[in-house]
C-alpha cells in the first residue's frame, strides 16, 4: 500500500456547533486551558427570517502546499513522511512565530512552554488505527477522516458525490479539510 | 410480601456475595492509582453531567483523571459523549469546588463558615432535625432534589417519617408535558423521550433547540435524520441550530404555540388526513373535539403567532402525508406560559392525529428491564397530607411533588409549619422561579442542609453545606434505563476525590446512624448492596463493573413489532376530548388564550440552552467555562441599531418589576425575531465562592419574577417576562 495522504471530510449540514470536538483535542492532547487546536466557525447569510447558516469545525488544514512549513527557519515545521500531515517538532522550534504570520487560517497558537503547537490529525491514534479524538467524539458523526489518494476511502466517495468547499482556496495552500454544504 | 427480619436478610446477603467477594480483591480505582508509568487504564461509568446518564469510559494515566469517552455498548451514547460529558474532567479538576463540611456562623447568606468534620456536621444537622420532629413532625423537614446521587439520602429521610420530596425536574420542566400526555393517553412520556428520530419521515420541533440542547442519542439521531433529507419543521423565535438545519422555519411570537397546533389540528381534520383507523379505533369524543376546533383556521392563527396561513397549511399537510412515521417531538423543557399542561396536551393530540403512537417512526414504547431490589424495611406512614399539594386541592392534576408548592408552604405554614430544607444538587435559587421568594421561605427554617459538589447559591444560604464526591469518584444506584431495549448501567469510582468530599451514600450511612434508624441502611458499604441486586438478578457483578452497561431483553416497542396498545384512562381510549378536566373546571380541548402584550419598550425574554453547560452547575468547569465563560444576550440586529446598543458590548435587563439583571454582552443578530430578547440561562452566579462564574453573565431565573403557576399541575412559567434594555453608564 502506498503512503497515504490525511485530509478530512465535515458536513456541514450535520454539525450542530456543539464544540465536543474541541473539548475532545484539548483533553486527548492535554492542550492547555485557554487554548485550542480546533473550534468552531459559524456563517450567518441573510436578514430575518430569510436566512442560513453554515456551521464549522475547522483546525489546521494539513494543506499541500504548506506556508508555515516553507517560512519555518529552524525546520520544526515539516510535512511528516506518514500521511503527509503537517508537523511541529516543539524541541526544534524557537517560538519566533513566523509559522503564525504565514497560516491564513489561524491554525497554530504558542504553547505556554515556548514552542507551536497546533493539530496533530491525533497521528498517535491514527497509527493505532482510531480516528482523530474529534471525529471519534463527535455526536453528529459529521466527521469523516481518511486517504485521499484512496478512490475507495470513504473521504475520497463523499469528495465525489456531495458539493463541497474548502477554507480560502485562493491562498493557494491546497488544504486538506473539506466542507461538504 | 414477606417481611424479612434483620438478621434473615444478613444470612441472605451473606450466601449471595461468597462468590463475589474473592473476586473483587482488587477495585478498578487502585489499580488504577498503582499502575506503572505511561500505563492507561480504563474504567466504565455512566455520566452526571446531565440528566441523560450515558455510558462512559474513563482513562486514568499515571493515577490521574486523562479523558473520558462514550461506551460503545450503552445505547444514551453509543461511543459518543456530548461536550459536557467529554469535559466531565474539567469538573474533577474544578479549582472552585467544595473541599470539607461547613457549618455556617453568621447570618445566612453572609458566607461566614467554619470547617468542620463530618461527624460535627451530622451532630449538628441531627440534632436540629431531631427537634424539628419533637416540635412539628418529621413531614415538617422536606427534600429538593435532582440527580441519581440522591437516592440513599432520600431513602434514610424517607426511613426517619420525611415524606416531600420534590425534583425542580416536575413543575420547572418536563411536568406540564407528562401532565398533558397522561390526561391524552393515561401515561407519561419519561426520559429519555420514547421519540423514534431515527426512522421518522418528518420530525416537527416546537421550541426544542436539538443541539444546542445535547440529549445525545436524540441529536445523534436527528443529524442521521437531517442527512436522510427528510422534511424537518421548526417552530422557534430564534433562527435556531435545528431552524438552520429544517425545511420549514416558523419564527413564531413566543407565547402563541397553541394558537399554531390548534391551527394544524384544523387544517389535518378538515381536510380529512388524520388516521381515521386509529381515531376510530382508539379516540374517545373525537366529535367534540373536531366540532372545538372548527374556529381554529390558519388565518385566525397567522393574526396570532405572526405565522403565514399558507404555510401553516404547507406543514400540516407535510407533517399529515408521512403520517404514522411523522412525528411531533413532545419536548422537554416545557414550562414557559403557565398553559403548557393543555399546550402539551395539545401536542399530545397533534400526534394522535397522526396515529405514531407505538408506530415505526413515531412515539415508540419505552422498555426496561427487571432489575432485583435489596431487601430494605418498610417506610413509617404518615397521617399528614402531602405538604406541596394537600389533597390535591392547589394541583388536581399534578402526578409529582411540585417544588413550588413546598416553598409556599414553608412560606404560608399551611396545612403545616415547614422548618427544615435538604438540598440535594440541585440549585433551586435559580432553578425556581422568583428567587426573592425563595430567599423569604428559607427565612423561615430552622435547618437548610445543602449537599453539593460546588458552593452553588442555595449553599450560600445553608446552615451546612456537605460537599459530595463528583460522578467520577463515586459510586451510585444502578442505572436501570427505559429506551429502545432496557438497560442496566453501573456508576463506579475512577478517581479518589481530591480532598474530604464523599459520596451521597456514604452520607446516608452516617446519617442514618445518628438520626437513629441504622436498620435502614443494612449493608456494609454500596458495593455489597450493588452487588446483591446485580447477582440476584442473574447478571455478573464482575462483568457489570468491565463493561459497565448490560443490556436487558429486546421487548416489542411497536405495534410493527407486536406491541398490543392499551391507555389506562379513564374512558380507555386516547382522550380527544377529556371528561376529567371538564369535571375540574378545565377545558376539554385545549382552547387558546392570546398572551399579555410587551408594554412599550419592553422585549418579551425567552431563555434556552447551550451545548457545553448544564443548568446553572458546569460554569466553574475550566473546559466548559474556557467555552462559554457567560451568557450573552440576542438581540435582532435591527432593535439593536434602535436601542443604540452594539454588539459585544455590556448592558442589563430591567424587568416589569424593577428587577436587575448583572451586566450581559449583547450579541447583535438576525437569528431573532425583533421583539424577542434570548439568553442561555444558568449564568450570573451570585455565590462568591464560586470564583470563576462569579457574576459572569446575567441570570434569566433572578429576571422571572411575573411568573404563572400551570392551575392543572403547578408548573411554573419562565418566558412570561418583559424586559428592557438599561445600557451601562
Amino acid at each position: 500500500m502506498s503512503n497515504p495522504r490525511f485530509g478530512m471530510v465535515i458536513d456541514t449540514r450535520k454539525c450542530v456547533g456543539c464544540m465536543d470536538c474541541v473539548v475532545a483535542c484539548q483533553t486527548e492532547n492535554d492542550v492547555p486551558q485557554g487554548f485550542c487546536r480546533d473550534w468552531i466557525a459559524t456563517e450567518v447569510r441573510g436578514t430575518f427570517p430569510a436566512l442560513t447558516m453554515e456551521i464549522r469545525s475547522e483546525r489546521c488544514n494539513h494543506c499541500d502546499n504548506p506556508p508555515c512549513v516553507s517560512c519555518c527557519p529552524t525546520g520544526a515545521s515539516h510535512v511528516e513522511e506518514f500521511g503527509r500531515v503537517v508537523h511541529v517538532t516543539a524541541n526544534r522550534c524557537i517560538g519566533c512565530k513566523a509559522c503564525l504570520a504565514a497560516c491564513p487560517y489561524g491554525a497554530r497558537y504558542v504553547h505556554p512552554e515556548g514552542y507551536v503547537d497546533k493539530c496533530t490529525f491525533c497521528m498517535h491514534r491514527v497509527k493505532e488505527g482510531k480516528d482523530p479524538a474529534c471525529v471519534s467524539v463527535c455526536p453528529t458523526h459529521c466527521m469523516v477522516f481518511g486517504d485521499l489518494d484512496d478512490p475507495k476511502s470513504r473521504v475520497s466517495e463523499l469528495l465525489r458525490t456531495r458539493k463541497w468547499h474548502v477554507n480560502l482556496p485562493e491562498a493557494g495552500t491546497r488544504p486538506r479539510v473539506y466542507y461538504l454544504t | 410480601m414477606e417481611q424479612l427480619s434483620r438478621r434473615r436478610f444478613l444470612k441472605i446477603t451473606a450466601g449471595a456475595f461468597g462468590a463475589a467477594a474473592a473476586a473483587t480483591q482488587v477495585e478498578p480505582m487502585l489499580r488504577a492509582a498503582d499502575a506503572p508509568k505511561g500505563t492507561v487504564v480504563e474504567i466504565p461509568t455512566y455520566c452526571e453531567m446531565c440528566f441523560w446518564r450515558c455510558g462512559g469510559i474513563a482513562s486514568v494515566r499515571d493515577g490521574k483523571l486523562w479523558k473520558f469517552e462514550g461506551n460503545p455498548r450503552d445505547p444514551q451514547s453509543r461511543g459518543r459523549l456530548c461536550p459536557r460529558g467529554t469535559g466531565a474532567v474539567g469538573s474533577h479538576f474544578d479549582r472552585d469546588r467544595l473541599q470539607k463540611p461547613l457549618i455556617r456562623t453568621g447570618e445566612r447568606g453572609k458566607e461566614a463558615w467554619k470547617a468542620v468534620t463530618w461527624d460535627e456536621a451530622f451532630t449538628f444537622i441531627a440534632e436540629r432535625m431531631s427537634r424539628i420532629k419533637a416540635e412539628h413532625g418529621p413531614e415538617s423537614i422536606v427534600m429538593f432534589n435532582h440527580g441519581v446521587g440522591v437516592r440513599f439520602l432520600q431513602h434514610v429521610l424517607k426511613s426517619w417519617g420525611c415524606t416531600g420530596f420534590a425534583g425542580p425536574s416536575f413543575a420547572q420542566c418536563r411536568g406540564p408535558r407528562d401532565v398533558g400526555f397522561t390526561l391524552t393517553y393515561g401515561m407519561g412520556l419519561g426520559s429519555p423521550e420514547p421519540t423514534d428520530i431515527e426512522n421518522t419521515g418528518c420530525l416537527t420541533l416546537i421550541g426544542s433547540h436539538l443541539g444546542e440542547n445535547m440529549h445525545n442519542s436524540q441529536v445523534q439521531e436527528f443529524a442521521a435524520a437531517v442527512e436522510r433529507r427528510i422534511p424537518i419543521i421548526v417552530v422557534d423565535p430564534r433562527f435556531s441550530v435545528a431552524a438552520s438545519k429544517a425545511t420549514h422555519w416558523l419564527p413564531i411570537k413566543p407565547g402563541t404555540d397553541l394558537a399554531l397546533i390548534l391551527a394544524w389540528m384544523h387544517v389535518i381534520v378538515a381536510e380529512g388526513l388524520y388516521d381515521r383507523a386509529f381515531v376510530e379505533k382508539h379516540g374517545h369524543g373525537f366529535e367534540k373535539f373536531a366540532l372545538e376546533l372548527k374556529s381554529s383556521t390558519p388565518e385566525w392563527a397567522a393574526a396570532e403567532t405572526g405565522i403565514d396561513a399558507a404555510l401553516i397549511r404547507t406543514t400540516a399537510r407535510e407533517m399529515a402525508r408521512h403520517r404514522p412515521a411523522s412525528l411531533v417531538h413532545p419536548g422537554r423543557r416545557v414550562n414557559w406560559n403557565g398553559d403548557d399542561a393543555q399546550r402539551s396536551r395539545a401536542i399530545a393530540l397533534l400526534n394522535a392525529l397522526l396515529g405514531n403512537w407505538a408506530r415505526k417512526g413515531g412515539l415508540f414504547y419505552s422498555q426496561g428491564m427487571k432489575v432485583a431490589g435489596f431487601p430494605l424495611p418498610k417506610y413509617p406512614q404518615s397521617a399528614k397530607p402531602a405538604a406541596d399539594n394537600p389533597n390535591g386541592e392547589r394541583y388536581p392534576f399534578a402526578d409529582e411533588t411540585v417544588t413550588t408548592g413546598l416553598r409556599e408552604t414553608t412560606l404560608t405554614g399551611k396545612p403545616y409549619p415547614i422548618k427544615g430544607w435538604w438540598v440535594y444538587s440541585s440549585n433551586i435559587v435559580q432553578a425556581l422561579p422568583n428567587p426573592a421568594e425563595t430567599l423569604k421561605a428559607i427565612q423561615a427554617l430552622d435547618l437548610l442542609v445543602v449537599v453539593d459538589t460546588l458552593p452553588s447559591e442555595i449553599a450560600g444560604y445553608a446552615d451546612v453545606v456537605l460537599p459530595e464526591a463528583m460522578f467520577l469518584e463515586r459510586y451510585d444506584e444502578l442505572l436501570t434505563g427505559w429506551g429502545r431495549q432496557g438497560w442496566l448501567s453501573l456508576r463506579q469510582p475512577v478517581v479518589p476525590p481530591p480532598g474530604d468530599q464523599k459520596p451521597g451514600w456514604w452520607m446516608a450511612k452516617e446519617l442514618a446512624a445518628k438520626l437513629g434508624v441504622p436498620e435502614c441502611m443494612p449493608f456494609k458499604d454500596i458495593e455489597e448492596y450493588l452487588a446483591f441486586r446485580v447477582e440476584k438478578s442473574g447478571l455478573s457483578w464482575q462483568e457489570l463493573k468491565k463493561v459497565g452497561v448490560i443490556m436487558g431483553p429486546k421487548q416489542p416497542t411497536t405495534i410493527e413489532e407486536g406491541l398490543e396498545i392499551e391507555f389506562p384512562t379513564p374512558s380507555g381510549k386516547v382522550e380527544f376530548w377529556s371528561d376529567q378536566l371538564a369535571a375540574k373546571g378545565f377545558d376539554p380541548v385545549p382552547k387558546y388564550k392570546a398572551p399579555p402584550q410587551a408594554p412599550d419598550g419592553f422585549y418579551r425574554l425567552v431563555s434556552g440552552r447551550a451545548p457545553v453547560h448544564t443548568f446553572s452547575r458546569t460554569q466553574t468547569n475550566p473546559l466548559l467555562h474556557d467555552l462559554m465563560p457567560e451568557n450573552e444576550l440576542w438581540v435582532n440586529a435591527a432593535t439593536a441599531a434602535k436601542l443604540g446598543v452594539r454588539g459585544g458590548q455590556y448592558v442589563k435587563l430591567r424587568n416589569e418589576d424593577g428587577v436587575v439583571s448583572n451586566r450581559i454582552r449583547v450579541k447583535a443578530t438576525q437569528r431573532i425575531r425583533p421583539d424577542t430578547l434570548y439568553m442561555v440561562y444558568g449564568f450570573g452566579h451570585e455565590n462568591p465562592m464560586m470564583k470563576t462564574a462569579y457574576r459572569r453573565g446575567a441570570s434569566a431565573a433572578q429576571l422571572n419574577t411575573r411568573y404563572v403557576t400551570d392551575p392543572l399541575m403547578g408548573g411554573t412559567s419562565i418566558h412570561g417576562n418583559f424586559v428592557t434594555i438599561v445600557k451601562e453608564a
